[in-house]
């Protein structure tokens, strides 16, 4: 299926569009520590893609390679058609890359409203000057985008903490405005750093809610890490598998499944 | 019972954005400016002027502007005496070189002149952060203290080194030079003070502000939603020099009419400054208010019970207060951390329900 260049139907009978993203023989070093080993893949319009694989794989690094916190020491990142030239992160923002992370990454002195307002900060435009007299243009800047924030904080459920400042929150709690955040930027692609990690069943179940919703109704394409198998293997339409910095696995779920390298990475390969 | 949100509804995002969305507050505001143009100006004196209301004016401008800095953007400086001196010579500069121009454009030009040397010695920042910025900016504070003092030009070769505010009227009434009424220095600080407290909090509660507060809470993850360092750390320390120079230049022409550098924008103005802050209320308007009022207030007040009532001798009285200010910063650092400004914030809490237990 993936020499189709129009995109494929999943199961579930979702239409999948071409190609948004494709990383093409990348490598990742750190001084003599090689991280990533000559990897390609490629992201769909709408798709739901995971990466999974062991620990020390090679996954978080992957996914920093493609929200352009890390420059790979070889190999090109194509993004919409267009290869990406060697970009400050704030600039990868503006391409409409948005990401969560592993550790949370929120600002814990700014109430919940502010931190998923600083969301959409690239696309509020007003002068100094304007925001200094709160007069024109920043105050209509910011009340359009208080409402498409209000919008998302409807869709996540979390009216009620609007004004707490995140530092007195919860953990689960910290999870999802941290994926409010990262939708208010209305990303082309998202980015998940394992959103699931330290979550009791409760929790996964309202995450794994989410993600398909934010797929399903924005549209939104969505890259992830996850641990929990079955999560993954639920969620994702693709899924890549990396080992020791190298892809052992590309496929759909099942493909994945039953592929022995992937097999033996997890498990072990038996000894005669 | 006070601060109350019960019934005060709010239809509007404009409604729910304003600086103060309680109406007790926003009435207890305007009563206080009510208070502070209706009713002082008429029964100011010069000894309330001089010893309480111009340098509480004025040091709550000042720590306004360190608090831009340090409290929402998360860089620490210890220069503010040295960009207070910027804002006082360029000021004094303006006078003499264009006496026919109003002194309220000059000291806004002079918090100009601040804005862009603090953006130069702003750069350090971009690179550096915490304890090594703070000594970056200590070179600044005696960098420029050195430049005023060696180079003749900027104190326009006067022989005593010093600079002395020529006067100059506002609407017909002197606001510097020895002719000076309380009234008109009082008010003419008053009216730059609430601009300047309007403006920071407007910037602080916007686009910019969070930006700010973005990059104080957690760089990395502020740069990978599209915040960059570069122009945001900048934009704090031009806005935060601008009003640190306003302040510089008020203080020279309004309040001290001739000023020595190495005297009045010393070391021991950064530090003064930054207790403020401290005390008052890290990332907080109204913290800076309140520490510049307590530390204006408390030597007057040490100086009166301890001097006037007590009648101990002056140098004493004058060691114990700073034995009392050391002490009160490690206090609060221990204790409130976010100082004055949170207590505030408690009390109200426990005012909304007052006097009802639940």
């Amino acid at each position: 299926m993936n020499a189709m260049t129009e995109g494929y139907v999943t199961p579930d009978g979702r239409q999948i569009g071409p190609v948004l993203m494709e990383m093409k023989n990348i490598t990742l070093r750190f001084g003599g520590v090689v991280a990533i080993k000559d990897i390609s893949f490629d992201i769909r319009e709408g798709e739901i893609r995971a990466i999974i694989g062991p620990n020390g794989a090679g996954k978080s690094s992957m996914l920093n390679v493609i929200s352009g916190f890390y420059v790979p020491s070889e190999g090109e990142v194509w993004f919409r058609g267009q290869k990406r030239g060697p970009m400050k992160p704030y600039e990868v923002a503006r391409l409409g890359i948005a990401r969560t992370f592993q550790n949370i990454a929120l600002f814990d002195g700014m109430s919940v409203l502010d931190n998923i307002m600083t969301g959409r900060l690239t696309m509020m435009k007003s002068g100094l000057l304007s925001q200094a007299l709160w007069f024109g243009s920043a105050e209509r800047e910011e009340n359009e985008n208080r409402a498409k924030v209000e919008k998302i904080i409807d869709f996540l459920e979390i009216q009620n903490i609007r004004k707490t400042p995140v530092g007195r929150l919860p953990y689960g709690l910290k999870k999802r405005v941290e994926l409010a955040r990262a939708l208010a930027a209305e990303p082309k692609i998202l980015l998940l750093d394992e959103p699931m990690a330290g979550m009791n069943v409760e929790e996964k179940e309202d995450m794994c809610r989410f993600i398909l919703d934010v797929n399903d109704e924005f549209g939104t394409t969505i890259a992830l890490i996850e641990h929990d198998m079955g999560v993954v293997m639920d969620l994702s339409d693709r899924v890549v598998v990396m080992d020791y910095g190298k892809k052992i696995g590309d496929g759909t779920p099942d493909e994945v499944r039953n592929n022995p390298d992937v097999i033996n990475a997890y498990l072990g390969v038996a000894h005669e | 019972m006070f601060y109350r949100e019960a019934g005060d509804f709010k239809t509007s995002y404009r409604q729910d954005s304003q600086t103060f969305p309680i109406r007790f507050d926003r009435w207890r505001f305007y009563a206080v400016l009510a208070l502070a143009f209706g009713v002082i100006p008429f029964v100011i004196n010069d000894y309330w002027a001089n010893s309480v209301f111009v340098p509480f004016l004025i040091y709550a401008i000042a720590a306004i502007g360190l608090n831009i800095l340090t409290g929402y953007a998360g860089q620490v400086s210890l220069g503010t005496g040295g960009f207070m001196a910027v804002g006082a010579y360029a000021c004094y500069k303006l006078m003499t070189s264009f006496p026919e121009v109003s002194i309220l454009i000059h000291v806004l030009l002079a918090g100009g002149v601040t804005a862009a040397v603090g953006v130069l010695f702003g750069l350090p920042s971009l690179r550096i952060k915490g304890f090594y910025l703070a000594v970056a900016t200590l070179a600044a504070q005696f960098f420029l203290v050195w430049l005023f003092n060696k180079v003749p030009w900027f104190y326009n070769f006067s022989a005593s080194g010093q600079i002395t505010a020529p006067d100059r009227t506002v609407l017909g009434y002197f606001v510097t030079g020895a002719q000076t009424s309380a009234t008109a220095k009082y008010l003419v600080c008053l009216v730059f003070l609430v601009l300047v407290a309007l403006i920071a909090r407007n910037l602080t509660r916007g686009t910019v502000g969070r930006k700010w507060m973005a990059i104080r809470d957690m760089d990395i993850a502020a740069e990978i939603i599209g915040v960059n360092p570069l122009t945001t750390k900048l934009t704090a320390f031009a806005v935060s020099s601008f009003f640190i120079g306003i302040a510089g230049a008020l203080f020279f022409a309004v309040y001290l009419g001739a000023a020595e550098v190495g005297e009045a924008f010393g070391i021991q103005k950064s530090f003064l400054i930054l207790f403020m802050v401290i005390i008052g209320g890290l990332g907080s308007i109204f913290g800076s208010f309140a520490g510049a009022a307590f530390l204006v207030l408390l030597p007057v007040l040490l100086k009166n019970l301890l001097v006037g009532t007590l009648g101990w001798p002056t140098d004493l009285a004058a060691h114990i207060e700073l034995m009392i200010v050391g002490g009160l910063i490690v206090v609060f650092l221990i204790a409130e951390p976010h100082g004055l400004a949170q207590l505030w914030r408690l009390a109200k809490e426990k005012l909304r329900l007052w006097p009802f237990p639940h």
